[in-house]
């Protein structure tokens, strides 16, 4: 395995980067699919899943990122964050709520005396097309408007044309730029199409400081895969094992369901090991997750399945 | 420390493997009670008797031979190929029907765990018999010249890893090719064969085309021994297939055997690491290692052994041995107190003959046949591990440094079933499999197994191929 020592060298230079990236071990397609089909097989009920559900409402980043997103809107989204369930006091609050800059004020007033933190898309997101000093210039608005997490865009286009460097340097730039905020850092693997893809991507982000590596923006199908998924924790598993540090994976985009979202957390549990099953170190970007993990969680503690009309719709 | 993400106990009920308190032979198209003794057989996960079987006796053997022999001459040989294959459409789409019921009585008399009886056993055992459906009414189209005849009574001896499977493997393409068939399961796994003659009469298969006769060593004997025979299938041992080889010998009737195995599971240094970890895992502790495929010799280049062998003691930290009907379990029980001292005794020559040994720590349960998942690292080609076919969830590391050594490693062994080869470079997965001598080389995988694949071995892993087109040479007289 890799060596702290072997790490500090291999940002040094685009060659050195890029022969860094290309001597990770390849990932076989066909085998990263069936450890996820073997992983989704586990059967988790009764206290198992009770826990898995509560965590999973923990580590929900209730987002809502549309061109027609309101003031009104966000703040319906943050009293939701905060009490998911208003029949159910018992039932947590989420980790965060995450929208467009322009908006992070008005999070943060309504999210205000919480423990729902604010997480904000930024770096042109979900494109990432605009220049450097735009995209920083994006990443202190969202931080000055007092948002707690920052949500990047790696640049797509400069990874697949193999600029490793410049894509390392912007993600260096924007950690820079949080300054205290935690930041996230957007593969879009649904664009990097292949899995040895998503795991040099993975790299190069924990590689630049990136708190987090996230899957998707939620905008590009396909997004957070199980094999990609599976590709992301093992790379934070192996980057811990390689420096002692423990960073987060943020799977985002077509997570809908509390099925979904306990297969995830089978993963995470048996592929990264149970200190990522934390908030602090694995999140779900999601919107309508929420509402059928507070469904599944009414049924696994009273029995009885509500229905759709009793979670309530922002 | 309590793990933070407690499975709760995920138990699939017994009560669907609807077990009787008695089971009986499948003679001449209906169940009767054998002139042998009267045997329990029982559960491995804890000892405790499932039912009781009415055990075949020479004079049944005898019966069941006359009856396939009547079945052949009046029937089933003369039936045209189009006829043959709707029964075994229908047998398929029974098992597929009852595949609940036999996934868990699979379970129960094998110890194997549900996942994989479900999941692989009865989905392939159904497979088989698809496949070998689709081949009936095309056989003079299958490369062996225009209407080949079938060559007669087949007596089939199976193993006890994966009872119905192997039921099926042998069934399948004999049916389908027009013999008739006495089949004897393995004496501790009875009960899968006996559920199947079950369908088999359910799906109006005309008396003695398939024979099931339960019964220990002596009677699968007497079975291949049986003069009424014109063929005999075995998988099992490579010592009984000797046996007999020896005893067909002369008598021109035909044999196909397919024995034992110490595969070789070679890891180059550029191979895709998380995907080879889990193929070893799969290769090897898949049904608890009781695979004559398994790859029981990890070949590892020497510059990733460390990196592979810490993987692979942190993969199987998360294996999950125990119950075999919890749907959450990885790793079942060994099939018989039999098998289980046989895996602690070479185990024990492992220790002795200085491999280092390593289990993760996993609570196994007190009654029952239980062997925890083990690697020996500092294996030399000259121990008995790297030698012997352990049969059990027991694996060998040794180191290669170049491909020609790997090679040579690979090979040296009396056995040649199968391979497994992890590289991502495509040239040199086809320069190995070209070298290795072993029936099946996988490439970046193992353990995968298809109907439309041809299985079987070099050397003393056996000779005949079972699956694909090429197993319709074995029941077709060509």
């Amino acid at each position: 395995m890799l060596q702290q020592a072997d790490l500090r060298d291999v940002t040094r230079d685009d060659t050195s980067l890029r022969r860094f990236l290309h001597g990770l071990p390849g990932v076989d397609q066909v085998g990263a699919e069936s450890r996820a089909a073997l992983l989704a097989t586990r059967s988790i009920k009764t206290t198992a899943k009770a826990w898995a559900l509560d965590i999973a409402i923990r580590m929900v980043d209730l987002t809502t990122l549309e061109g027609a997103d309101t003031p009104g809107k966000v703040r319906a989204l943050c009293a939701k964050a905060r009490r998911p369930d208003p029949s159910d006091p018992s039932a947590p609050s989420v980790a965060a709520v995450c929208v467009y800059p322009d908006l992070v004020a008005t999070a943060v007033e309504a999210v205000h005396g919480s423990p729902v933190a604010v997480a904000s898309v930024a770096t042109a997101f979900p494109s990432g097309r605009a220049s450097l000093p735009t995209k920083l210039h994006d990443v202190k608005d969202a931080v000055a408007a007092g948002a707690d997490e920052i949500d990047m865009v790696i640049d797509r286009g400069a990874f697949l044309a193999g600029r490793y460097l410049q894509v390392f340097e912007e993600i260096v730039a924007t950690k820079e730029a949080c300054g205290p905020a935690h930041l996230k850092v957007i593969l879009e693997t649904g664009e990097l199409a292949t899995l040895d893809n998503a795991r040099r991507a993975s790299w190069l982000a924990l590689l630049a400081g990136g708190d987090f590596v996230k899957t998707s923006t939620g905008k590009v199908t396909p997004s957070a895969t199980p094999p990609v998924a599976l590709v992301l924790l093992e790379a934070v598993r192996d980057f811990a094992g390689a420096t002692g540090e423990r960073r987060g994976v943020k799977l985002a985009g077509g997570i809908r369901t509390a099925k979904q979202a306990v297969r995830f957390l089978v993963m995470v549990n048996e592929v990264a090991g149970e200190h990522w099953l934390d908030p602090s170190l694995f999140r779900f970007g999601a919107s309508s997750l929420l509402n059928d993990l507070l469904l599944q969680r009414h049924k696994t503690h009273t029995g009885a399945y509500d229905g759709p009309d009793y979670v309530t719709v922002e | 420390m309590a793990p933070r993400f407690e499975y709760a106990p995920a138990p699939e009920s017994r009560d669907i493997a609807r077990l009787k308190p008695s089971y009986q032979i499948f003679v001449d198209g209906a169940f009767r009670d054998g002139s042998g003794e009267s045997i329990k057989t029982i559960n491995p996960a804890d000892e405790t008797p499932l039912a009781e079987v009415s055990e075949a006796g020479p004079s049944d053997v005898d019966d069941a031979v006359d009856s396939a022999r009547r079945a052949f001459d009046g029937v089933w040989g003369r039936l045209p190929g189009r006829e043959r294959g709707k029964y075994l459409f229908r047998i398929a789409r029974a098992i597929q029907e009852r595949a609940r019921e036999l996934a868990v009585l699979e379970s129960l008399d094998n110890g194997k765990p549900i996942r994989e009886s479900r999941d692989v056993d009865i989905p392939l055992a159904a497979a088989h018999f698809f496949y070998y459906a689709g081949w009936a009414d095309k056989l003079s189209h299958a490369g062996f010249g225009a209407g080949p005849r079938p060559v007669g009574v087949a007596g089939q001896v199976i193993p006890w890893n994966f009872p119905l499977l192997m039921a099926s493997w042998k069934l399948a393409p004999a049916l389908a090719c027009g013999n008739t068939v006495v089949l004897k399961p393995a004496e501790t796994t009875p009960l899968s064969a006996l559920v199947l003659a079950e369908i088999l009469a359910a799906a109006d298969l005309p008396p003695g085309v398939v024979n099931v006769l339960a019964g220990g060593p002596a009677i699968g004997a007497a079975l291949v021994a049986h003069e009424g025979l014109d063929k005999v299938a075995f998988t099992g041992s490579t010592e009984v297939g000797r046996t007999i080889q020896r005893t067909l010998a002369g008598t021109g009737r035909r044999l196909t055997l397919e024995l034992g195995g110490k595969a070789a599971n070679i890891v180059f240094d550029d191979a895709p690491i998380d995907q080879a970890v889990e193929g070893i895992v799969n290769g090897i502790f898949f049904n608890q290692g009781q695979v004559c495929c398994a790859g029981s010799r990890l070949l590892v280049q020497e510059s990733v052994a460390d990196e592979i062998v810490t993987a692979l003691q942190r993969r199987l930290s998360t294996l999950r041995v125990g119950d075999p009907l919890d749907k959450n379990t990885d790793v079942g029980a060994i099939n018989s107190a039999a098998q289980l001292a046989k895996i602690r005794e070479l185990s024990q020559s492992g220790e002795q003959e200085g491999a280092r040994r390593w289990s993760p720590d996993c609570d196994l349960p007190d009654r029952g046949y239980w062997f925890a998942p083990t690697i020996f690292t500092d294996v030399s080609p000259a121990n008995r591990i790297a030698r012997e076919e352990i049969f059990g969830p027991v694996l060998s590391v040794l180191t290669f440094r170049t491909p020609a050594e790997a090679v040579e490693k690979a090979n040296n062994t009396p056995y040649g079933l199968s391979a497994g080869v992890w590289t991502e470079k495509g040239s040199r997965i086809l320069w190995m499999a070209q070298r290795l001598r072993a029936g099946v080389v996988w490439a970046n995988t193992f353990n995968r197994f298809d109907p439309t694949a041809p299985f079987g071995g070099y050397k003393e892993s056996g000779f005949g191929r079972e699956g694909g087109r090429h197993g319709l040479e074995a029941y077709l007289d060509v």
